[in-house]
């Protein structure tokens, strides 16, 4: 069962990274950024591994590491990976050295940011193996703690009261999971997801905690996972905690650890409480479907990129939990509904590692614009910025138009799965959602506008090119948005077994 | 020699493949990015020349070449081309009137130093263009759908630097946006309702006999059958690609891009794809005339829409003073005309009017754009004039071009298939309303076209850019030689005693018998039109730039009116403009107040019953609420602490935790 721990080692060579910068203070700028990407960039190393040893035919777990850990608790230190880890495995190996080259240019001691970065990275690879409650909720919170002080102490004007509500917000819901699985346990006496799924399924969580107390368990899980994706309305704390985090430390906020939230969606509240999810579903569809459309309205009113980014944030993943609810709400239904939900979850999945890489890099281009005009990010700031800088240009008309949804590019595939899945679970679902797919061109064409063409003014007249840093992060981007927007099956082919295997669990 | 079906995928991938590699070459050498530009889509057209004679040689059998694109579910995403009379015939009048058009940019783009970017953007377009033609699954149709709005976009926004230029690439992809969700919602519910996507696959296609009697046999919200429901939704998109009413307003403000771009994308060719799109999907558009109790048949939308849009679109040309925006309102006009054939039943002719309005409009836009460049860039009718003696070619292509767009009988292209199409109107069963309209617009074309010639070429020079024109050079009149020779004989592959284009797209074709006496009509209609235009504009050409237009003394209110569009763009502002506008400050102010006013009245209340519950009970409540006021407190001393920029204490604190972590693990597992 146990096989060479490389998941162990996936999670740990990021921290390893982060103990020896820790523990070498004297450390200098150019050593440590150089330090912190080669370690940043051991998740690529290694998922080329895992990719090279993964089964895809395969729906189950595998490389699993399984151990004891605290036997009074019956905790095991139980590591795990299925066609959805490895693909955020792999979304988190892309964007993480990205997030890291982002801060290359910053002037300022480089050696805490980048080891809380690795931190951050760490524990949100250690959030997609996990498969034991226990070191699974140790690696969420602890993500919280260098994602705080990166913003706190790095972050731009507004940071000291962002950081604080991203902080207390995220505990708050995190404090209704924790009970949520503290009652589960106390019931059922285990941790494991495999187990507790096993119980969900058959029911037999119903039986022992009783009909109030599993939908009791089942809010407070469904809290701590709506607040981290964010779930409309629980959204609140998300624009000004993006407006304000630094350059790398947002790239990883939008590109990985949104992307935890709804991972925690699929491996424990759909698998644990089916039933449940499915009873809520219509009106989470419903909250799903106004952040799509809200979201992206909301974004057509902000005057600042960062901001704007943020709320076509809530807008993308908005289509990811769509589906997801659509898929719940239609489970033992009577249409035929195994092909739809195939559709609806093979697109969330390629929508999650779509929109992790599109948004970390519309950041990373934020980023850039932020480090040449004194920190400036409102679209009036700049202006014909395509004539002064057209490398950046391109780069980041790539990444627009993948965030709309441009055919060609990655954004479209998992758009159109979702779209084509939720037209036969819900129609109208899929009707209201269509205006915010409008409101997306509608915005990103309208910032476009605004920064990139018309005459040179403000803050784009005498722009300095693209540094090699800048240009390396770019070009590793740009590559992820284009290549599965061709060719969707590198993707879909490591979740396929997995969705379809989901998608029949539906038929009773 | 004929194309393997198999190797289809090579046309449209020639050209797009030339955009990348131009795209990431050096800007050094200018004059090869224009070279590998022609070199691929001369290939292109050889390719599709070979593709049509296979599809020739035996139009009853459909050549398809299907592949899987990626697995869902128990199923997959399947793609595939198609190499029918329909789309090779389109191909290869895309790739030859582009090469014309390549070749014209040579000339018209000389001095620009972002020639190569053009070329890139303009091969992207043709290959774009060329898998939406060959396509055999609406999904890679719709792939290639969107790709030419991109390509319509960036060459529409290729000034971007001009605010107008910028403002109406946005616009133009917006608006077709509209348009294209409703092609979107009609994919995914074709796709829904018969697990594919594909035209025509051994029987299971979309096109084909039994997904279609499944598709009219079922009915959907207010009575419609299924197919009617999904074939407008796919003519929403048409609409906004053609221009139709009233997504046609992004149309005329394409003119913002360079005059070649209006040629090829805004007059010949992507336009005419929400047409071309009507003719592929025709059997689903049609699959509810045999329900003779529908409320709506799909078809008759259509006719509806072409006819109001044939009849504005010329109407609002007459009152136009910019060479190119008449020439735009006359494609939205025209690409009505085609609605409307397309609408009552004929959509050969449509596609016949396709085809040569593709080249006697590119014709007239590249005259328009030899004008404009011989002049220093004057496109205002007003300042032009007297343009026949120093442009000669010019001028005279541009006579073949105008009388082929008026329907200049006989000898000209225009006459036969405009013909085609008000006979297929006058034959329509359910309305003469249509017909009646399009009769209205084959004279007030006329009449425009004489106009634009008239002011354009005839009298004497009114502005200082006429008064010094010199002929453009011979790499940019040649192709208007090449497509005024086209204007011209293209119209008798179509003769109603020899309608061989119409037999080869629909075998199935009958040329009925009569039509002189409505010939005799619209011939009538013709002359009115062109005398009319010859007595107003050409017999008393304006005598300045600032005299009024001789319709605007006569019918000062209807010429403002029509000058002004009929304030459409205004009417949407209004409403639509203003709509979206609230909707979006509503959806921010209900961030801003409701919900982050719930947020902080939660956190008041959290903080209050910490007070609250302090004083009563510390000891009860020991555990929550104490954690957090201590953890308020310690955040507190960090905030402190941070301020004098010593976080390293926390660092460390961090690094220590981990260190225990780890060790807990391994102690864990050792017990």
């Amino acid at each position: 069962m146990n096989s060479w721990p490389i998941l162990t080692l996936v999670v740990l060579a990021p921290w390893a990274g982060a103990a020896l910068l820790g523990l070498r203070p004297g450390l200098g700028d150019r050593a440590s950024r150089w330090l912190g990407l080669a370690f940043s960039l051991s998740t690529a190393a290694l998922g080329a591994a895992l990719l090279a040893g993964f089964d895809p035919a395969r729906p189950g777990l595998q490389f699993v590491e399984r151990h004891a850990w605290i036997r009074s608790l019956n905790v095991h230190y139980h590591l795990g990976l299925d066609g959805l880890s490895l693909v955020l495995v792999l979304l988190t190996a892309a964007v993480a050295p990205a997030a890291q080259l982002s801060g290359w240019g910053r002037a300022g001691p480089a050696r805490v940011p980048t080891l809380l970065l690795l931190l951050l990275q760490g524990a949100a690879l250690g959030v997609f193996l996990a498969q034991d409650f226990f070191p699974w909720f140790t690696c969420w919170e602890l993500s919280l703690v260098p994602a705080y002080f990166l913003i706190r102490l790095w972050g731009g004007p507004g940071a000291a009261r962002a950081a604080y509500q991203f902080v207390i917000y995220t505990i708050g819901g995190s404090a209704f999971l924790l009970a949520g699985f503290a009652a589960l346990f106390a019931s059922t006496g285990t941790f494991d997801f495999g187990q507790l799924a096993q119980l969900g399924r058959d029911g037999a969580l119903t039986e022992q905690l009783g009909p109030w107390g599993v939908r009791a368990a089942f809010a407070g899980v469904l809290l701590g996972l709506a607040v981290k994706v964010p779930l409309w309305p629980f959204h609140t704390w998300l624009p000004p905690a993006y407006a304000a985090a630094p350059t790398g430390t947002v790239m990883l906020l939008t590109g990985v650890l949104s992307k935890m939230g709804m991972y925690g969606f699929l491996r424990l509240l759909w698998p644990l409480f089916p039933a449940q999810l499915h009873a809520a579903a219509p009106a989470l569809l419903a909250l799903a479907v106004a952040g799509i459309v809200l979201g992206a309205w909301a974004a057509l009113r902000q005057e600042d990129l960062r901001r704007m980014l943020a709320y076509s944030s809530i807008n993308h993943l908005g289509y990811c939990l769509a589906a997801l609810f659509a898929v719940a709400a239609a489970a033992g239904g009577e249409r035929p509904a195994a092909e739809a939900a195939a559709a609806a979850l093979a697109g969330l999945v390629l929508q999650l590692f779509n929109h992790g890489v599109t948004a970390a890099a519309l950041f990373l281009g934020v980023g850039i614009l932020e480090a040449r005009a004194g920190g400036r990010s409102g679209l009036g700031d700049f202006g014909g910025l395509r004539a002064t800088a057209p490398a950046l240009a391109a780069f980041a008309g790539v990444a627009f138009f993948a965030s709309l949804g441009l055919p060609g590019l990655s954004g479209f595939v998992g758009e159109f799965l979702i779209f084509r899945g939720l037209f036969g679970l819900h129609p109208a679902a899929a009707v209201l959602a269509l205006p915010g797919l409008l409101a997306t061109a509608q915005f990103l064409l309208t910032a476009w506008r605004r920064v990139f063409h018309g005459p040179v003014q403000g803050a784009a007249a005498g722009f300095s090119p693209l540094t090699a840093a800048e240009r390396s992060a770019l070009v590793l981007l740009t590559v992820l948005m284009i290549l599965p927007g061709v060719a969707p099956g590198i993707l879909t082919s490591l979740t396929h077994p997995l969705v379809t295997a989901w998608a029949g669990h539906l038929t009773p | 020699m004929h194309l393997p079906v198999q190797l289809t995928w090579l046309i449209p991938t020639l050209p797009a493949a030339a955009a990348a590699v131009i795209a990431v070459v050096p800007a050094r050498r200018p004059g090869l990015g224009a070279g590998l530009a022609l070199a691929a889509l001369a290939g292109s057209l050889i390719l599709a020349v070979l593709a049509l004679g296979g599809a020739l040689a035996d139009p009853a059998t459909r050549l398809t070449h299907t592949f899987t694109w990626f697995a869902v579910g128990h199923g997959a995403i399947r793609l595939g081309w198609l190499l029918d009379p329909l789309g090779t015939l389109l191909a290869v009048m895309v790739a030859a009137v582009g090469l014309l058009i390549f070749t014209f940019s040579l000339g018209y783009l000389r001095e620009d130093p972002r020639a190569k970017q053009f070329f890139c953007f303009l091969s992207l377009f043709a290959g774009a263009m060329l898998g939406l033609l060959l396509a055999n699954s609406l999904l890679l149709l719709f792939v290639c759908w969107e790709l030419v709005g991109l390509a319509s976009y960036l060459l529409i926004g290729f000034w971007f630097q001009r605010p107008a230029a910028a403002q109406a690439a946005r616009k133009a992809f917006i608006t077709t946006r509209i348009g294209d969700l409703g092609l979107l919602l009609g994919l995914v519910w074709l796709q829904d309702a018969t697990g594919t996507l594909l035209l025509f696959d051994g029987g299971r296609g979309v096109l084909e006999a039994e997904a279609l009697s499944t598709l009219a046999g079922a009915t959907t919200v207010g009575g419609l059958a299924v197919s009617t429901a999904i074939g407008l939704l796919l003519f929403c998109g048409a609409a906004g690609k053609s221009g139709q009413v009233p997504l046609h307003v992004w149309l005329p403000d394409a003119m913002e891009g360079p005059t070649p771009v209006s040629a090829l994308i805004h007059a010949a060719t992507m336009v005419a794809a929400g047409v071309f799109l009507v003719a592929r999907v025709f059997p689903l558009l049609a699959a509810d005339l045999a329900l003779p109790l529908a409320p709506v048949h799909a078809l008759s939308v259509v006719a509806a829409v072409g006819a109001v849009t044939s009849l504005f679109g010329a109407a609002v040309a007459v009152a136009q003073d910019d060479i190119k925006r008449v020439l735009a309102f006359s494609t939205v006009s025209q690409l009505g005309y085609m609605m409307l054939a397309a609408g009552t039943g004929a959509w050969t002719a449509a596609i016949f009017h396709l085809l040569t309005h593709a080249c006697f409009k590119a014709l007239l836009f590249l005259g328009a754009g030899s004008v404009i460049h011989a002049t220093h860039h004057e496109q205002d009718i007003r300042r032009l004039g007297g343009l026949r003696e120093r442009l000669p070619v010019t001028g005279a292509t541009f006579a073949v071009g105008m009388m082929a767009l008026a329907g200049v009988p006989f000898l000209f292209s225009g006459f036969w298939s405009k013909e085609a199409i008000l006979h297929a109107a006058h034959g329509w069963a359910v309305s003469q309303l249509p017909f009646l309209v399009a009769l209205a617009a084959v004279a007030l074309t006329a009449f425009y076209m004489t106009r634009l010639l008239a002011e354009v070429f005839a009298g004497a020079p009114r502005g200082h850019g006429a008064e010094t024109a010199h002929e453009s050079p011979a790499v940019m009149t040649i192709p208007l030689v090449v497509l005024a020779i086209a204007s011209v004989s293209l119209g008798f592959l179509g003769t109603p005693w020899w309608p061989w284009l119409q037999r080869t797209l629909d075998p199935t074709f009958k040329a009925e018998a009569g039509g002189a006496g409505l010939m005799a009509v619209s011939i009538a209609l013709v002359a009115t039109g062109i005398l009319a235009g010859w007595t107003r504009y050409g017999r008393h050409p304006r005598s300045d730039a600032r005299a009024p237009d001789p319709l605007a003394r006569s019918v000062p209110r209807l010429h403002g009116a029509l000058a002004a569009r009929l304030g459409c763009d205004e009417l949407y502002a209004a409403t639509l403009g203003r709509l979206n506008a609230a909707l979006a400050a509503a959806a921010s102010a209900l961030d801003r107040s409701v919900w982050d006013g719930c947020v902080r009245f939660l956190a008041r209340l959290g903080v209050y019953a910490g007070i609250v519950s302090r004083e009563t009970d510390e000891k009860a409540l020991n555990g929550g609420f104490n954690a957090a006021g201590d953890g308020l407190r310690a955040s507190g001393r960090a905030y402190a602490r941070t301020q004098t920029g010593d976080a390293h204490g926390y660092v460390w604190m961090l690094a220590a935790g981990f260190v225990l972590l780890a060790l807990g693990a391994l102690l864990g597992e050792a017990r």
